[in-house]
């Protein structure tokens, strides 16, 4: 471990050339199990998928939608139309970088709770599969069945514990803000102390670690924000836009090392009021933590896909307050160089009273697992057989949407 | 040695204050005042809404002219600022000096159960000030009545889309277009009652929902039961009906939370998230057994639930394995330092943003905003990522300095922060610390500080 690390802040040490050259720094970090990139958001409080990706094609949507659809938004395909706040994602659709599958749930059905719907999105397993299963989360067993895996192949990132990530393989976890100063006194003193309280012993060496990284990473002339052009206007410091310019920099910063996987979260979808203006700020967030990954990757954006799915959608009908309520089939946004995109996936069910599932949600017509398990068909080559009885326990893949370039 | 009042002071308290352990009984002091709302008291809820509809009326004033009351409101909007401030210090600063430390940690209990956020800044203030009235008389009385205490608070109201919730066959629903907002509904059986597990489903949730609308807040933001917004017609909530024989009252839906009060799957569901709490991750069945068992006996008198977890054998078990979350961390680090309640309530805004908001934000619980109404997580290892351990072993090394000159001897300190539950191996490492910031440092970000 030690001698990783100092190899690690030597081949920094080299500056932003090693950057430059990321086919030349992917040959230096051989110990990567794979070349390709996967990011996973959370979007955490029911993202509704009906208004992110419009079916104004559809006869039924204007009056079912009639005062938070009333701006329809930008044509994409024809049928649907992209939400207003999003502009900056339009010319990703154009060059094929941008996608969406809609109709999409977990397994997880009629309770429509926040917690128990995002505990089995990342768990990625069905409601009824051992508790012991369901504790962990589906990038962790990914990473399980990874020979080459190393704990810096995948990394959350966020002030918060991220469950997709939690399990038994090794998986790092920082804020790119954290900070860590003590003498080298203190640091071997608080080693021994925490050597045998295995959770502390665990997350300060990660956090002992990762502070080096970050210095290493300031004395080459580079921030712990990374290396490659900043996103295009710097937003505002502290507020919620800055928060995700810092996350993308550090993920991205990562993502051109070692790391393969990176997942961490957005909340702030559960507009149950004035929708309107309750999914600006999010939609913003999102766009921009895409924006800003595809800015900080450089060159590694093209092995990339982002993957960005929520607990599950939100009722067709506005409710009574212009805003929706929880409920069943939602939308899954994909982006990334990897990804061939610029076109929605999965059957659309339709709007009719009769079409929907308890006459009142989207119903789903595929489920979110899949094309996250497709998408790491293609991106990772796993095995089928993997995806459907170890990462999701028991899920069928159907078809294959051909999510990659 | 950790003794029953060490476990007493860690597990059901901030920890000892100053090296002082409590004595005796801990529940002996929740039939008896509330001697730290006497001595630190809050505003209360109207004052609160009254400074928030100042800065409203400034709004509406300027809104011709915006810059004829930009100096009227930026003033404003800093006094609302200061009342948060001082809400924070205040709260903090009763956790710091309370004798009855599980009381303390019953109203913070209460309050995570009944997650609020403030939907805007200018709303800040009111989360407080919800805890003071909606929480703190209660949680020595009935459960239904927090219940409803909570669900007329205005804090409750807009955090949970009450506030805009009509029934669609209402006069206001009929002529304006406006209908149910489930938000609320939802959440009072899932977190509120009687747990997400229990056999309810989408109609109870509908139901519910038509049963609640009537409750709002006025133009000032003050509760208010408006009966022209509620549903008309009787509303079946787990197959028993209520309402429906002439015009919508407020007795409805009071008679509705009485009910769920005293559900069997409520006394479960509380029983349980009070164990994991109070004492472990995993709780002895018995424990919640007996909690649950209290509850029905008694309706669900809060004082009678108390009690039975103060007695029963499974709550004094060692070891200490709960994880302190950042707000018991931060109030133990304090209390172990000795201030008192001046040396918190004086802090001046920087100082509270350094000592206490800033790093309650590192350590990942950022103060007042938790995530979802579901409220805090209680696991362990949601607690313990690297960047909020990080954040403690910051907090220990930094922040006593700043407090307390000249720190404490480290060796001493390590035995009144502790309760006596420090190894060798701790005392060891603080005995071979540097200097004293760091031997304080050391017991701040030990394990044994940092469980209870």
């Amino acid at each position: 471990m030690m001698h990783r690390r100092s190899f690690l802040r030597g081949a920094l040490a080299m500056g932003c050339s090693a950057a430059a050259m990321p086919l030349i720094t992917h040959a230096t970090f051989a110990s990567a199990p794979w070349e390709n990139r996967l990011v996973v958001v959370i979007l955490r409080g029911a993202l509704d998928g009906l208004d992110l990706l419009r079916p104004v094609g559809d006869p039924g949507f204007a009056a079912l939608r009639p005062r938070i659809a009333a701006d329809p938004g930008a044509d994409l395909d024809g049928f649907f139309a992209l939400h207003p706040g999003l502009p900056g994602l339009l010319p990703l659709w154009k060059a094929g970088e941008l996608g969406f599958a809609q109709a999409v749930a977990t397994p997880y059905r009629d309770k429509r709770s926040h917690f128990d719907g995002q505990d089995l999105l990342e768990a990625g397993t069905a409601p009824d599969a051992p508790a012991a299963l369901r504790r962990e989360g589906w990038l962790n067993r990914l990473l399980q069945t990874v020979p080459g895996a190393q704990a810096e192949t995948a990394f959350a990132v966020g002030r918060e514990a991220i469950p997709i990530l939690s399990g038994k393989a090794p998986a790092q976890n920082w804020a790119p803000d954290a900070r860590l100063e003590l003498s080298a006194q203190g640091r071997r003193l608080l080693e021994e102390v925490y050597h045998d309280d295995p959770i502390f012993r665990d997350a300060a060496a990660e956090a002992f670690e990762l502070t080096e990284l970050a210095a290493a990473m300031a004395e080459s002339g580079a921030d712990d924000s990374g290396m490659a052009a900043p996103a295009p206007t710097p937003a505002p410091a502290g507020g919620p836009l800055a928060e995700v310019d810092r996350f993308a920099a550090y993920a991205a910063a990562r993502l051109r090392e070692d790391t393969r996987i990176v997942a961490l979260s957005l909340a702030g979808w559960d507009t149950h009021r004035a929708q309107i203006q309750t999914i600006r700020q999010p939609l913003q967030r999102l766009e921009r933590l895409v924006l800003a990954l595809r800015e900080g990757l450089g060159p590694v954006w093209g092995q990339t896909m982002l993957l960005a799915m929520t607990e599950f959608g939100r009722t067709v009908r506005e409710n009574g307050s212009q805003g929706t309520d929880h409920g069943t089939g939602g939308a899954m946004l994909m982006a990334g160089g990897a990804l061939r995109g610029g076109r929605v996936v999965g059957k659309w069910p339709g709007l009719d009273e009769g079409a929907l599932y308890a006459r009142r949600d989207l119903m789903p017509t595929s489920d979110v697992r899949a094309h996250a398990a497709w998408a790491m068909r293609g991106l990772f080559g796993v095995d089928r057989a993997v995806l459907e009885r170890t990462v999701f326990p028991g899920l069928d893949m159907g078809g294959d949407p051909g999510l990659l370039r | 040695m950790l003794t029953r009042d060490g476990i007493a002071a860690m597990r059901f308290g901030y920890g000892p204050h100053g090296g002082r352990l409590p004595q005796g009984d801990i529940a002996a002091g929740l039939a008896g005042p509330d001697r730290m709302a006497a001595a630190l008291p809050g505003p209360g809820t109207d004052a609160v809404l009254a400074e928030r509809a100042q800065l409203l009326e400034i709004v509406r004033r300027g809104r011709e002219n915006p810059k004829a009351v930009a100096d009227e409101r930026s003033a404003q909007t800093d006094r609302i600022q200061e009342m948060f401030f001082t809400a924070a210090r205040r709260d903090l600063a009763r956790a710091v000096v309370a004798e009855d430390g599980f009381r303390e940690r019953l109203v913070r209990f209460w309050a995570d159960h009944f997650t609020v956020r403030a939907p805007a800044a200018a709303d800040r203030p009111l989360v407080s000030a919800f805890v003071d009235d909606a929480i703190r008389p209660h949680v020595a009385g009935r459960f239904a009545d927090m219940l409803a205490a909570v669900a007329m608070h205005p804090a409750m109201l807009l955090y949970l889309d009450q506030r805009a919730s009509v029934g669609p066959n209402s006069p206001i629903g009929r002529n304006r277009e406006r209908g149910l907002n489930e938000n609320f509904a939802r959440e009072l059986l899932e977190l509120h009652t009687l747990g997400v597990g229990a056999a309810y489903d989408q109609r109870d949730v509908r139901e519910l929902a038509e049963l609640l609308t009537g409750l709002t807040v006025d133009a000032d933001g003050a509760f208010v039961f408006q009966p022209r917004w509620a549903e008309p017609g009787a509303e079946t909530v787990l197959g028993q009906s209520y309402g429906g024989k002439g015009a919508a009252v407020l007795d409805d839906i009071l008679r509705v939370l009485g009910d769920l009060a005293v559900r069997p799957e409520t006394a479960r569901h509380i029983a349980g998230k009070l164990a994991v709490h109070f004492v472990s991750d995993t709780p002895d069945p018995a424990l919640v057994a007996a909690l649950a068992a209290t509850w029905a006996d008694t309706g669900g008198d809060l004082l009678a639930v108390s009690r039975a977890l103060a007695a029963h054998p499974a709550a004094w078990k060692a070891p200490l394995a709960k994880l302190r979350q950042p707000f018991d961390f931060i109030a133990a680090g304090l209390r172990a330092l000795d201030l008192t309640a001046e040396q918190v309530t004086d802090l001046p805004r920087p100082r509270t943003q350094r000592v206490f908001l800033r790093p309650m934000a590192a350590m990942g619980q950022p103060w007042q905003m938790p995530r979802g109404p579901d409220g805090w997580p209680e696991d362990a290892t949601a607690w313990m990522t690297p960047q909020a351990l990080a954040a403690r072993i910051t907090w220990g090394m930094q922040v006593p300095g700043l407090l307390r000159r000249p720190l404490p001897d480290p060796r001493l300190f390590l035995d009144a922060a502790l309760a006596g539950v420090a190894d060798d191996a701790l005392r060891t490492a603080v005995s071979r610390s540097e200097d004293a910031t760091e031997g304080v440092g050391l017991v701040l970000a030990s394990p044994a500080f940092n469980r209870r």
